[in-house]
């Protein structure tokens, strides 16, 4: 197999704008690319090939009277937990296998005002819940750079269809890594924003105080386009914060003087891959020469109790949020059964898989009568002081710089019977969310072949600062350039 | 410490989610061994420390009480799996 071209969002817009190729050629080229590696990837759940060459042909219009943004007429593929009207939103379980929502999410409206094609909808870990794609009740996702391993999760067929060509971006959620642990493992960028920077209306929910959509790209420019169109206030997003979005192609200058960064120690986990770490502390080493004061030795004590905090308010929150599945209003419902809560046991026991069932079990123990306190209250406590580490942080450093997860991708089946040691792939992502603070995985080299992702974070709403140092990475190294073959 | 089979039982019928009786062993052995995770939470000191529920400062996000379209009786009926005239049906609730 060879490498085929695969498009930015800048190239591909430029290619559009001075028509040496159509939205409908473009689409089509995306669409062969597809039937050509599905078979072996699996990043799709359904591909939306007749819907995307309808809006290329309007996008060509669009095109024709002059009237494109920087995404008008590219191929684009979104998580299969963003609702799109008329087209099925599954969140890769039985339960929503048939759902077809009757409205966009904020985020499909507002790429749709920018010509979206959207070539399909990705695979996913259900309801979001996993770090490998292995809880898609429909079908596990290959990663293109070795096929006998995971792309990771939840986000993994976002990042693995970026990856293999098979769309020029994507969108994903994340709750406690989702987006940036698969962009690591398939050597792309993701972002996850601020709590509040994008809409979540028409995300399907999972825990509330923590999900977030974000950009998965071929490149941080790419991201910055992404954002541009995606970031903002939504008043059907009562959580969505009213707070200026700036340009973010202005972020992108190679220059990272007067840069502070700090290195938290506690990030470098016993059993992290030595040569992870020894990627990381390359990439740390370029951050220096390109400028940036780098302190290597801060300390976030509260660390190590993220794990704890998370797979405690996370399961809680989903226990109340996928309450509303119960054979109803819509999604799966089991018949069979004499009365309504019959009925209504039977719909959550077939309709849910053993990751989500295990989770839903573990939110209503903590959330109940007698535990509360001791669980999901505490949790809560330790979560400011973990917020608190982070805002005492950010008084002193511009970014912090870490691995986005302590391994290389795994094995398909390595962790899939340990829930522990698969929640320990997400360790140096969670931390992020319980904060509510941004951060971006970028392309940080390879082990034996496998991709490395850097973790950059920074305080709420300075997704242009990650934009600036991964830009300023990115151009140093190249790394955006290695394509896997496929 | 053990969930014991009753405690999952009793999480399941308060979850409402049905589980079979290999569920149940598999549900004591993975939740205990989570649960046995969280104990190191109780050493910290958390003492005089507020909880936080959501990581920005917003509060009491409130909306004018305006009359707006909203979708129509089909939408909302289109994905119900049982359905008579314009309501969503449902199994018998209270029995005699």
């Amino acid at each position: 197999m060879t490498t085929l071209k695969q498009f930015t969002i800048q190239e591909a817009h430029q290619l559009l704008k001075t028509q040496q190729i159509s939205s409908v050629e473009l689409t089509q080229f995306h669409l062969d690319r597809i039937q050509k590696v599905e078979p072996e990837i699996r990043a799709l759940v359904t591909v939306t090939a007749e819907l995307a060459l309808k809006q290329a042909r309007e996008a060509d219009r669009r095109i024709a009277s002059g009237n494109m943004t920087p995404l008008t007429g590219i191929p684009a593929i979104i998580k299969d937990n963003m609702c799109t009207c008329g087209v099925k939103t599954t969140c890769s379980s039985k339960m929503l296998e048939n759902f077809i929502p009757p409205y966009n999410a904020t985020v499909i409206e507002k790429l749709n005002q920018n010509g979206l094609i959207m070539v399909g909808k990705a695979n996913m870990d259900e309801f979001a819940m996993g770090s490998s794609t292995e809880n898609s009740a429909f079908f596990t996702t290959h990663n293109p750079w070795d096929l006998s391993r995971v792309p990771g999760g939840s986000s993994g067929g976002s990042a693995a269809a970026v990856a293999a060509g098979e769309a020029v971006y994507s969108l994903g959620s994340d709750t406690g890594g989702s987006i940036r642990q698969p962009a690591g493992f398939c050597s792309v960028i993701g972002l996850k924003p601020t709590y509040g920077r994008v809409s979540r209306f028409g995300l399907v929910a999972f825990a509330s105080s923590l999900d977030q959509i974000g950009p998965l790209t071929r490149n941080v420019q790419d991201c910055a386009l992404v954002m541009n169109c995606i970031a903002g206030y939504d008043s059907c997003d009562s959580t969505s914060v009213q707070i200026d979005t700036p340009d973010y192609t202005q972020s992108l200058v190679p220059d990272l003087k007067g840069l502070r960064i700090g290195v938290p120690k506690e990030y470098f986990v016993e059993g992290m891959q030595p040569e992870v770490k020894a990627a990381i502390e390359a990439a740390i080493l370029k951050i220096q020469e390109l400028g940036a004061q780098v302190n290597r030795d801060i300390s976030l004590p509260s660390t190590p109790y993220a794990l704890a905090v998370y797979y405690i308010i996370a399961p809680s929150e989903a226990s109340a949020n996928l309450a509303r599945y119960d054979g109803v209003k819509y999604g799966f419902s089991c018949q069979d059964a004499q009365n309504m809560w019959e009925a209504m046991e039977k719909t959550r026991q077939y309709g849910f898989g053993t990751e989500v069932k295990r989770r839903i079990m573990l939110g209503t123990y903590a959330l109940s009568a007698g535990y509360y306190d001791a669980y999901y209250l505490k949790a809560q406590k330790v979560r400011t002081l973990i917020r608190q580490e982070f805002d005492q942080a950010f008084a002193q450093y511009d970014a912090l710089i870490t691995p986005t997860s302590p391994s290389i991708p795994f094995k398909i089946g390595e962790k899939i019977n340990d829930p522990v040691q698969m929640y320990m792939s997400d360790v140096c992502t969670l931390p992020i969310n319980i904060a509510g603070v941004p951060a971006i995985s970028i392309p940080a080299g390879f082990v034996n072949g496998l991709p490395v992702g850097m973790q950059i974070i920074g305080k709420h709403f300075s997704e242009d600062t990650l934009l600036k140092i991964a830009y300023a990475y990115q151009q140093a190294t190249g790394w955006d350039q290695v394509k896997p073959q496929i | 410490m053990k969930l014991s089979r009753e405690e999952v039982l009793h999480i399941a019928a308060l979850a409402k989610v049905g589980v079979t009786e290999a569920d149940v062993e598999k549900f004591q052995e993975q939740l205990s061994n989570i649960l046995e995770n969280f104990e190191a939470l109780q050493k910290l000191d958390t003492a005089g420390v507020a909880p936080t529920a959501q990581s920005i400062s917003l509060q009491n996000v409130i909306k004018c009480d305006q009359v707006r379209p909203s979708m129509s009786t089909e939408d909302v009926l289109a994905n119900a799996p049982q359905r008579e005239g314009d309501f969503f049906k449902v199994k018998i609730i209270l029995e005699d």
